[in-house]
């Protein structure tokens, strides 16, 4: 079936680090939207163009949900002065789209400052999603000043410590990772013993051929370490996933797509819903970029996910709000 | 452009206060009551500048963030804490101990700098 499209790339990710020419491939499309399947270890980048050649239920998917990152709720310099106004515009990409998300996976900095209207601000605007749940991650910007104290009343029901839970659906397991607290000075992200204890166990029961989608804000594999880009005891929480033939890693962050594989893991990073941040080094500091005004929803964006039962392939759709 | 004017500033500060650091000790030694000294580190880019700052006993730091981003000022043996410093918001602390108080921003600990009280 994927042999047939013409314009397919294919990219073998054997050895350690970036593959930077998929990646910048994956970039340049990131504008227009891309389609990557993953299948034991290999990964497929289809251009949009030629989405309509590919099997039409291998799309739909049986099992298919929505990541949105970053919305910065209360956010309001140049590089976006309307959050609310993007943020609407990616639940009507949603809502929009033809094979219904079940749910929406928010990975973090829901809100700017930590706010109580700015969460409230943002539950509003997801009302309107067609998708009724939402799962979230908080990003550091969601717990300033109590330790993630307001963050836990309003979604960390039913999670353990600092917020971290998993869940099932339809044969795929989800968890959900928190790596914004306690950071220690000059370091990255951190998960913690205690939650990296309690995540050994959650999977430890789970068949091998259990597809897994694990997400957390700050990007769970080291893209750039010098901006903290990276999780300091992620090493860790990926070798209790290595016996998994399916794993998908979903982060936020850092305000724009990257992908990697790595085995049977393929790591991903959203948009942001707020505003776009520079590439890495591309920049003296990692702050927000300011883009030309009708550039603005050309690089923020929504994730779309697919998992089809039996295929051990994820399929992971990055497509732009413009 | 804001680099440049913030560090222009920061020069005049720096000779300001080491100015009036000599004038003051000189007062000290004459028997004259040490007059409080602030000095400001502001906060460019995702950095502190100046990184590492040396000063006398009963010195104040006023930090400035200005960031798009918010950032934090905590030292990192619990000395001090900030609240969250959105753009252009300030944190005050004054140093009556000698010592070296290093310091970074909770949500990006990259971020790092030193106050040495003498």
């Amino acid at each position: 079936m994927a042999g047939k499209l013409k314009d397919e790339i294919l990219h073998d990710h054997n050895h350690d680090g970036i593959d930077r020419r998929g990646f910048l491939k994956c970039m340049a499309w990131a504008g227009t939207g891309a389609f990557c399947v993953m299948t034991g270890g290999v990964l497929k980048s289809y251009s949009l163009s030629g989405l309509s050649e590919l099997d039409p239920k291998a799309a739909a998917g049986e099992l298919s949900f929505v990541q949105i990152s970053d919305s910065h709720m209360g956010f309001n310099k140049p590089a976006n002065t309307d959050v609310a106004g993007t943020l609407k515009a990616a639940v009507d990409k949603i809502n929009a789209m033809s094979a219904a998300p079940e749910f929406i996976l928010h990975t973090g900095d829901v809100s700017h400052l930590s706010k109580p209207e700015e969460f409230d601000t943002v539950d509003q605007i997801l009302k309107s999603a067609n998708p009724k749940d939402v799962f979230y991650v908080p990003g550091e910007h969601d717990v300033l000043n109590d330790d993630g104290k307001q963050y836990l009343e309003r979604y960390g029901k039913g999670s353990k410590g600092a917020g971290w839970y998993s869940f099932d659906k339809k044969g795929v397991h989800f968890v959900g990772l928190v790596n914004v607290l306690n950071l220690k000075a000059g370091g990255l992200g951190t998960l913690g013993q205690e939650q990296l204890k309690w995540l050994e166990n959650d999977v430890k029961h789970l068949k091998h051929s259990t597809p897994l989608v694990v997400f957390a804000h700050i990007p769970l594999w080291s893209i750039y370490p010098e901006w903290g880009w990276g999780t300091e005891d992620s090493a860790q929480a990926l070798a209790y996933l290595k016996k998994f033939g399916s794993v998908t890693v979903l982060n936020g962050h850092i305000h724009q797509t990257m992908q990697k594989v790595e085995g049977n893991v393929t790591f991903h990073t959203a948009a942001s819903t707020a505003f776009p941040q520079p590439g890495p080094g591309k920049a003296p500091s990692p702050g927000p970029m300011k883009v030309p005004d009708e550039q603005l929803k050309s690089v923020l964006g929504i994730t779309d996910v697919s998992y089809v039962q039996g295929q051990h392939a994820l399929a992971v759709v990055d497509s732009s709000l413009a | 452009m804001r680099r440049s004017v913030s560090k222009a500033v920061l020069a005049v500060a720096l000779m300001f206060g080491m100015g009036t650091l000599a004038a003051s000790q000189k007062d000290t030694l004459a028997g004259a009551q040490q007059k409080p000294e602030t000095m400001e580190v502001k906060i460019d880019n995702f950095s502190f500048g100046p990184g590492t700052l040396t000063v006398p006993v009963g010195t104040t730091i006023a930090w400035t963030n200005r960031d798009d981003i918010p950032h934090t000022v905590v030292s990192t043996d619990g000395v001090f804490k900030s609240k969250v410093l959105d753009t252009d918001d300030k944190f005050s602390y004054t140093f009556s101990k000698t010592g070296t108080f290093s310091y970074f921003c909770s949500l990006h600990p990259k971020m790092t700098g030193k106050v040495v009280v003498q």
